[in-house]
């Protein structure tokens, strides 16, 4: 009877050694078939064709970031990095008057503090409301100026990663609460606000942002009664805060589609009214679902404000392209657009990272 | 049948005479489906009802009226002294006042469990936060839960959050308790746990209504058994009789299957 026992456990042993370390992992993951074998060897031959030839232009045929563009003509086997050093301010602050444009430098040194204290969850609290209330108030102050014997800069002279900052921040910011009321607003038992609603929605979803900025821009003033101007800037933030806010809405939407009835009917339950019942109970679970579907929407308006280009703004996009208009520097797009599509990656892809690890806590330990 | 209960111990007590709910002609239509036909029903404070019946009887409907979670088409209910009507400020005050347990808990996943009992009374009741608290760690810990205060219902069994949920009613200090089918989404094991806190609230002389198949809960605790067959009351009686002499046909039919397997 006790041979079926095992009274002294077995040693542990060692797994066969094909099934661990680097052999191993090759034939599972790039060998396990004759077919995939093919792809990895194609990919592979592709790999090394490509590769070389592009850091020989990157790096070792480049010309540093002291180079002229007389230098670079004359060599064209390279990159161009002295475009780069030469023409960084500009691309960076465009218009700006060149001996202010710390205040702009500033400006992108607050919104990234204040977006990056954002990100911690410990601040999302109301007075954190009042940090972003007060940065604000200073990025105003320090691009606009006029007060604290800074001189006044008009907005038509602002430009690059500041603009593209500020439409995105500023029209994200806007556009979210507008979004969820939005997204309430759809799915209200009261006909006229559902109707409103989607009407809305549907109406902005279904005109590119192209024509919206454009109807901001040409269309409006004709709207206007005479000597009545609103700021071309403002305008284009309107079109985006309306656009954004449409998107959006549809996201949250489908957040608040995915809480089970249930919920709605503890709520009622208890007593809670319909703002309580939203604000504590559908929303915080809607919104934490949402967050696939809104960091993609934030990531592609983050990249749409390049569309103010066609209205006459300066964004980040729109500076590059003017740095390319300088006959000296014509020609040298392939560094320009390396380098700011270098700088959209940086921020949408921290986003798209800081989305997943929001995503991971939220979810920690709720799941039914 | 679970045997979950301590069979005999039926808690004397004698009821106050004093109404607190009253439906009157109550229908409910479902589309052109007549749910709820021509109910009429009186509960006195303090009285243990348990209501039971064939699935679709709209025996859940029913209690569900109570609180305005379905909305009757004719006749009237009426909740301590309010009439619930289309008037969302008497809806909200009923519901303040009526708590109900369900099928599926409906524990807010997203809130921990103390946070789930104390939302409520902060936020309807206007109870100063540390008396929320206290409070709900007073009934978690009747519920035999208090240790777990601190956990997501997701962390929790079945059993574990029905007692949760039961707690989160009780912080409101409801008059009057709802229960929807409160142990059907249960494992067996777990049955008795929930019941036993159901038991121990009605010995505590809690006004209840229970949507239940608990038969032995029904005979030990209940002092009125209904049932409800394609949307009326068919009967109504104390569990004595209801078991033993059940008067309509329908009754005898229902109690033969589910006693006798």
């Amino acid at each position: 009877m006790t041979d079926n026992v095992q009274s002294v456990g077995l040693p542990d042993e060692r797994p066969p050694a094909n099934t661990v370390g680097p052999i191993a992992w090759l034939r599972n993951n790039l060998f396990n078939s004759w077919y995939n074998a093919i792809l990895t060897i194609l990919v592979l031959g592709l790999l090394a064709s490509a590769i070389p030839p592009f850091l020989n232009w990157l790096l070792f045929r480049a010309h540093g970031f002291d180079a002229t563009s007389t230098v670079c003509r004359q060599d064209a086997g390279g990159a161009c990095w002295g475009f780069i050093s030469e023409k960084l301010r500009f691309i960076m602050f465009g218009m700006f008057p060149w001996e202010q444009q710390w205040r702009p430098l500033v400006t992108i040194a607050v919104f990234i503090a204040l977006l990056v204290a954002s990100c911690d969850r410990r601040f999302w609290k109301p007075w954190f409301g009042l940090v972003w209330a007060a940065g604000l108030a200073l990025v105003a102050v320090l691009m606009w100026g006029g007060v604290f014997g800074l001189t006044y800069v008009e907005n038509t002279l602002w430009g690059g990663l500041p603009l593209t900052i500020i439409l995105s921040v500023i029209g994200l910011a806007v556009a979210f609460p507008v979004s969820i009321l939005l997204a309430l607003g759809r799915r209200s038992n009261m006909p006229a606000v559902k109707v409103l609603c989607v009407t809305y929605i549907e109406l902005i979803r279904g005109v590119p942002l192209i024509s919206l900025l454009f109807m901001a821009s040409v269309m409006l003033p004709l709207f206007l009664p005479n000597g009545v101007s609103i700021d071309k800037l403002l305008r284009a933030q309107i079109a985006f805060i309306m656009f954004a806010a449409a998107y959006m809405a549809e996201a949250i939407r489908g957040g608040l589609q995915a809480i089970p009835k249930g919920q709605y009917e503890a709520a009622d339950g208890l007593g809670l009214g319909y703002w309580q019942k939203m604000r504590k109970i559908i929303l915080p679970q809607a919104l934490a679902i949402a967050i696939p579907p809104l960091v993609n929407t934030f990531i592609s308006f983050f990249k749409d404000t390049s569309l103010v280009i066609i209205i006459g703004l300066y964004d980040l996009l729109g500076t590059a392209k003017a740095a390319l208009s300088d006959p000296s520097w014509r020609g040298f797009y392939r560094e320009a657009y390396l380098f700011i599509g270098v700088i959209y990656w940086i921020f949408c892809f921290s986003m798209s990272k800081y989305s997943q690890k929001l995503e991971r806590d939220l979810n920690r330990g709720h799941r039914r | 049948m679970s045997q979950a209960m301590s069979q005999g111990t039926k808690p004397k007590h004698t009821l106050s005479g004093e109404e607190i709910i009253r439906c009157t002609g109550v229908n409910k239509w479902y589309g052109e489906f007549h749910v709820l036909k021509n109910v009429n029903l009186s509960v006195q404070k303090g009285e243990r009802i348990v209501v039971c019946g064939p699935s679709g009887s709209g025996k859940s409907t029913m209690i569900r009226c109570l609180n305005r979670l379905e909305e009757h088409q004719k006749g009237t209910i009426v909740i301590d002294g309010i009439e619930l009507t289309n008037n969302l400020k008497n809806i909200e005050l009923v519901r303040r006042e009526v708590g109900m347990v369900f099928q599926h808990f409906n524990l807010f996943p997203h809130l921990t469990v103390l946070e789930n009992c104390t939302l409520a009374p902060i936020w309807v009741r206007k109870m100063p936060k540390a008396e929320a608290e206290e409070r709900a760690m007073s009934y978690l810990k009747r519920v035999r839960i208090a240790e777990q205060a601190k956990k997501y219902p997701g962390q929790l069994s079945g059993g574990q959050q029905q007692r949760v949920a039961i707690a989160r009613s009780l912080c409101m200090s409801p008059k009057v308790m709802l229960f929807d089918e409160p142990t059907s989404a249960l494992d067996p094991e777990m049955v008795k746990e929930v019941l036993d806190v159901m038991i121990g609230l009605a010995e505590d002389g809690m006004t209840m209504l229970c949507v239940t198949h608990e038969m032995g809960f029904a005979k030990s605790v209940a002092d009125r058994v209904i049932f409800m067959d394609r949307g009326e009351i068919v009967e109504q009686d104390t569990p004595d009789a209801f078991f033993s002499n059940p008067k309509s046909e329908r009754t005898r039919l229902f109690l033969s299957q589910i006693l006798n397997h």
